[in-house]
């Protein structure tokens, strides 16, 4: 019998359970690799090189290029592991959450101090809260596209 | 014999140890969140506590995919900081109590919760955070602490029922402890956050604050809360709440004394909350 998974039905959000933990092992190692001075300095050096000692999947490797955390989050990337590559970039919490928003930081921080994101519309997939995919993505830059 | 008088419950938000590392705390953003803990030092320097135990949660930097217990609890002498990423926070190591942390250990595995004992592990924000704004920045913690890591990181996460009645066991525990010692309880993490995707930021002040007045009023039915309505309601990293329902299980069955409540809206992408129970 499946295993129910009543979390799969919020919008913009992605739940670290083990099916994604198996998928993002990998990834969320080499993330934790990061930890030590000496690997932050042989990432920084050659990116790529790097990535290539991992067994990664190529998808996994260009969402970490390209600093794409949500795409790195669909291949099984959990937060906490990916924030070792913002740390290493010398980005703070703030900057990387807000990046997943495709908000600009100034308009992401404004937000917070407003009071946050609101929960209306936002608990239920189908309802019409900013975190939607329909309405993605968010700021100025979803603004442009309209 | 050994009895917990108290429990504290507060967000351990990282930016809120950056912000005092760096010297920021005076910054109007951070003073707001700092000024809700005033009282709290106060009350933590004239009530202060021979041993605390610390509920968190590691935010992989102790524990990778290798190893994912659900609840740990240390056991060794003492604690190394952890750097997680940025050099580890300019803060005093932290001193362990083995003796009372092996007595806990023993008392609840027997009481059908199993433990993982740790003897070496780095302590991230999760605990530094709740000491520096409880204690400020000492050349010292004030007294030992037992870090009891509890994972809310990689789904499933223990159930707020199984975290209420671990705190009861754990309670137990600290009653059949021969020495004296005065035990805080503390429960850290939350309030309302969300740090992924689309959908990070996301706020229910609402919701915290109906969340602190069952805390305080009605904690075993508030323990039956599931899962889904903390990710739903009130952000997927809101769930750390769940560790604020051990140390409120470690509490006396009588009604408690609210000695401080704050609240404040935001800390980075997060909602502050913070409470000191007494037991009656």
């Amino acid at each position: 019998m499946a295993l129910d998974k009543p979390y799969k039905n919020i919008p913009g959000t992605t739940i670290f359970d083990a099916e994604q933990s198996r998928k993002g092992y990998w990834l969320n190692q080499f993330c934790m690799s990061l930890m030590k001075a000496d690997n932050r300095a042989r990432f920084k050096a050659d990116e790529r090189a790097y990535l290539d000692e991992w067994p990664m999947t190529e998808e996994q490797k260009q969402g970490v290029l390209a600093r794409d955390l949500n795409r790195c989050i669909a291949a099984g990337g959990n937060i906490y592991f990916l924030a070792k590559i913002g740390a290493t970039d010398g980005k703070s919490f703030q900057q990387m959450a807000g990046s997943m928003t495709g908000m600009s930081e100034e308009e992401y921080r404004q937000m917070m101090i407003k009071g946050g994101r609101s929960v209306e519309g936002n608990r239920f997939l189908g309802e019409d809260g900013d975190a939607q995919s329909h309405r993605q993505p968010q700021g100025a830059a979803g603004r442009k596209g309209a | 014999m050994a009895r917990i008088t108290a429990s504290v419950y507060t967000s351990h938000v990282p930016a809120i140890g950056a912000a005092l590392d760096l010297g920021k705390s005076d910054e109007p953003y951070w003073k707001k969140v700092f000024d809700g803990y005033e009282f709290s030092k106060r009350w933590m320097r004239e009530n202060k506590p021979d041993v605390v135990f610390l509920v968190y949660n590691d935010h992989a930097n102790a524990f990778s995919l290798e190893l994912i217990p659900t609840f740990a609890i240390g056991t060794a002498a003492e604690y190394e900081i952890a750097d997680e990423g940025y050099g580890p926070r300019p803060v005093p190591k932290v001193i362990g109590h083995p003796e009372l942390a092996a007595h806990i250990a023993q008392s609840v595995i027997q009481d059908d919760f199993d433990l993982t004992i740790v003897n070496r592990m780095p302590v991230d924000h999760g605990l530094t955070v709740p000491l520096s704004l409880m204690c400020g920045q000492p050349k010292a913690w004030p007294c030992p602490v037992i870090p009891f890591a509890v994972n809310v990181v990689q789904y499933p996460v223990p159930s707020g029922r199984r975290c209420f009645n671990l705190g009861r066991a754990i309670r137990k525990a600290v009653e059949s402890y021969d020495e004296p010692l005065n035990v805080h309880i503390w429960g850290t993490g939350g309030m309302s956050h969300q740090l992924q995707g689309p959908r990070a930021g996301l706020i229910n002040a609402e919701w915290d604050n109906r969340f602190l007045d069952r805390l305080i009023a009605e904690p075993e039915a508030l323990s039956k809360m599931p899962h889904i309505e903390y990710v739903r309601e009130a952000g997927s990293e809101g769930i750390e709440l769940v560790m604020w329902l051990i140390a409120r299980g470690a509490m006396s069955d009588n009604a408690p004394r609210v000695r401080h409540r704050f609240f404040h809206v935001p800390a980075s992408n997060t909602a502050v909350g913070h409470l000191i129970l007494e037991n009656t």
